[in-house]
């Protein structure tokens, strides 16, 4: 718990509070609890399953929760729908990437743009001075988010035709667009190889520098999150088992259960117990 | 704001001139009988009605064979308006105008207050506005009942020629806009629908609509639209001239329309719900607009059709030919405005015309025969329609040049579209 303790001083950006969610008879999610910090990057991590998406779906409004509360800045989000969510300033990406596949990739990094275009119906219909104005600074902030994204290049390719990596990066850069305060990532690594996961860390650290956001990242690979999370909580058949800094969760006995199972925890334990005799 | 007029544009534009002159002269000249300005009529009417249900179904992708439904409603509302003024009555225009203005309002007004209402279920709101509609409509015909008087006076102050040409315009845009109103109140509570059931609620209403004109008579006392036995004496209001206007404006607020931030917004509600939502695109809203947008077009079809002829009759819009905008967009390409037009003028040159005449006499009703084997053919050759994805420059979305980019060593080498 240091990590999360030792920065009471930062606002919370998102506190939640009893999250419970049930699928007919099925708890998916049952009493859910997290408090962010500005500026933080944690982890949510847990077996397939455990409901780590679910919770992502309840806070971005895509489900609505059984019980429990979401406060975002102390605006409650749990009756809100998905849009007005993503405008008050989270925004995420998909574990399963979800681009708008048959659109340009400068496209889809405008169309995040869009609750900030500046224009309505009526100014795009007549091309009048400011459609042009604000139309011309639009896209030229989306060219600006590609750019860090290393995709200046493929703005007028089609995003399905991407590459695997580049479709991840340009799903990410479009969630940035939408100009978060609070940035979700559904397993962001999910189908990489280390070394491309390695990348991947590094620009999720830059761009939590570089737009100043906090960052909740979803991964089911331990290893992956290790590295960059400054504290995580885990997660299994939908309730927090465990929480706390990279080390302490590698050494919790439940979490490795969760991962390994009972059997092989217990395995895992009597090793650790011969090196340490043998050393 | 550089180069106001770039090329394409002034191509499109001089193209459609010159394209716009060449017909009309030809028909001037005669050479173009009556026979075939028709089916060039017909053919700028299914564009319009097509470039409607392309933009419902090919860029917001949703399924609706409603079009039909508001094609008759708007060729019916503005029939009834010429006709009634072909006997020096304008008590249609003012009674229409009123009407649509007040629902025009209380819609637009139940929807901010309702907008500030969370939680509020669909059909309960359906229901408000629907109380709200009738109590608009009904101090509209009342009000419409006070203008006729003066109204009437004006017009026929006018030379007689301007004042018809007045009324007819004024009929195509309150027909036009009567669809929209009566799509918007439609799609509140249906567009929460998934896609299949949409298209079957959207079928219904074709339905509804057709069996309401059956009995326009009896049931709502309109005797001059004569119920199933079909309305006659319109005047033939609608010239190549007309169309074609209709068709330009069409065709450029379309495309204005997909190239900006809101039609990106349209377009992304069909390529993935979710992920639109998740970036802060108001989904219900955006399929709203396109629904309502798509039935003006469908409205502004259907007067410009009731005035071809001078007849109306139900079953042209039997709900079987709600299918025809329908393959006239698939054919000419899901989601391209060059590929609809050009499949429009095709479907109606092709179908009254080429078959027509080119198969042996007795054999004409073989068309349907024939047809459906191109559509087959075509489906199979290619999927994409006849010009998925193909588009002239000016309907393009042009790429915006890559940023002088400061930082690449390379620089940059210029977008291409």
């Amino acid at each position: 718990m240091s990590a999360a303790t030792s920065s009471d001083a930062r606002t919370p950006v998102l506190q939640i509070h009893g999250l419970t969610k049930y699928f007919g008879g099925l708890k998916a999610v049952s009493d859910f609890d997290l408090t962010i910090r500005e500026k933080e990057l944690v982890g949510l991590i847990g077996p397939n399953g455990a409901g780590k998406t679910t919770v992502f779906n309840m806070i971005t409004g895509i489900y609505v929760p059984s019980a429990g509360s979401v406060g975002f800045y102390g605006t409650e989000l749990s009756e809100m729908p998905p849009f007005a969510i993503t405008r008050l300033g989270i925004a995420r990406t998909f574990q399963n990437i979800r681009l708008f596949p048959n659109l340009t990739v400068l496209d889809n990094v405008r169309i995040a743009y869009h609750p900030h275009a500046g224009y309505n119906l009526v100014d795009a219909v007549l091309r009048n001075g400011k459609f042009s104005s604000h139309e011309r600074l639009l896209t030229e902030r989306a060219q600006e988010f590609l750019a860090v994204f290393n995709l200046e290049d493929r703005q007028a390719e089609i995003a399905r035709n991407l590459p695997y990596g580049e479709q991840r990066r340009l799903e990410i850069a479009r969630a940035l667009a939408a100009e978060p305060k609070l940035l979700l990532l559904d397993e962001p690594a999910a189908g990489m190889n280390p070394a491309e996961v390695a990348t991947l860390m590094e620009l999720i650290h830059f761009i939590r520098d570089r737009f100043n956001l906090t960052i909740l990242l979803i991964e089911h690979q331990m290893r992956v999150v290790m590295g960059i999370c400054e504290w995580m909580s885990v997660m299994d058949f939908g309730e927090v088992i465990a929480r706390g800094t990279p080390q302490e969760i590698q050494a919790n006995q439940k979490v490795i259960e969760a991962y390994l199972g009972r059997g092989a925890a217990a395995l895992s334990q009597k090793l650790r117990e011969k090196r340490t005799h043998a050393a | 704001m550089a180069r106001r007029l770039d090329r394409n544009t002034v191509l499109f534009f001089g193209g459609a001139l010159v394209l716009f002159a060449v017909v009309q002269v030809l028909i001037s000249v005669g050479v173009l009988t009556d026979y075939y300005s028709n089916i060039l009529r017909i053919g700028a009417v299914m564009a319009i009605v097509s470039l409607g249900l392309n933009l419902i179904y090919g860029f917001n992708g949703q399924f609706s064979l409603g079009q039909w439904g508001f094609y008759a409603i708007g060729a019916y509302a503005a029939a009834d308006l010429t006709y009634r003024w072909k006997l020096h009555d304008a008590s249609g225009v003012a009674v229409l105008l009123m009407v649509v203005l007040l629902v025009g309002v209380a819609l637009w007004g139940l929807g901010r207050l309702l907008s500030k209402i969370r939680g509020l279920d669909i059909l309960s709101a359906f229901g408000l506005y629907l109380v709200a509609v009738f109590a608009a409509a009904v101090v509209g015909v009342r009000l419409g009942g006070l203008l006729t008087g003066p109204l009437t006076s004006v017009l026929t102050a006018l030379p007689a020629g301007l004042a018809s040409q007045i009324v007819f315009f004024i009929a195509i845009i309150l027909g036009g806009l009567v669809a929209a109103e009566v799509a918007y109140l439609f799609g509140l509570p249906v567009l929460t629908l998934g896609s299949d059931y949409f298209g079957i609620a959207t079928l219904g209403l074709t339905v509804i609509v057709k069996v309401l004109l059956d009995n326009s008579d009896t049931m709502f006392g309109f005797e001059e639209m004569k119920g199933a036995r079909g309305m006659i004496g319109i005047p033939h209001q609608t010239t190549w001239a007309w169309v074609f206007f209709f068709l330009m404006i069409v065709v450029v607020v379309t495309r204005n329309l997909l190239h900006s931030s809101e039609g990106r917004a349209i377009i992304s509600v069909r390529e993935d719900e979710i992920a639109s939502k998740a970036m802060g695109i108001n989904v219900a809203n955006y399929k709203t607009l396109t629904f309502v947008l798509g039935s003006l077009f469908a409205g502004i079809a259907g007067a410009l059709y009731a005035h071809i002829n001078g007849f109306l009759h139900p079953d042209n819009f039997n709900f079987i030919r709600s299918f025809d905008p329908m393959i006239i967009i698939v054919f000419g390409g899901l989601g391209s405005v060059t590929g609809t037009v050009t499949a429009a003028f095709g479907w109606a040159i092709l179908l009254e015309g080429v078959l027509r005449l080119f198969l042996p006499s007795g054999f004409e009703t073989w068309r349907f025969v024939v047809y459906p084997l191109l559509l087959l053919i075509m489906m199979l050759l290619r999927p994409s329609g006849l010009l998925g994805g193909v588009e002239l420059p000016f309907l393009k979305q042009l790429m915006p040049p890559l940023r002088a980019a400061a930082k690449r060593p390379e620089g940059a080498k210029g977008g291409q579209a």
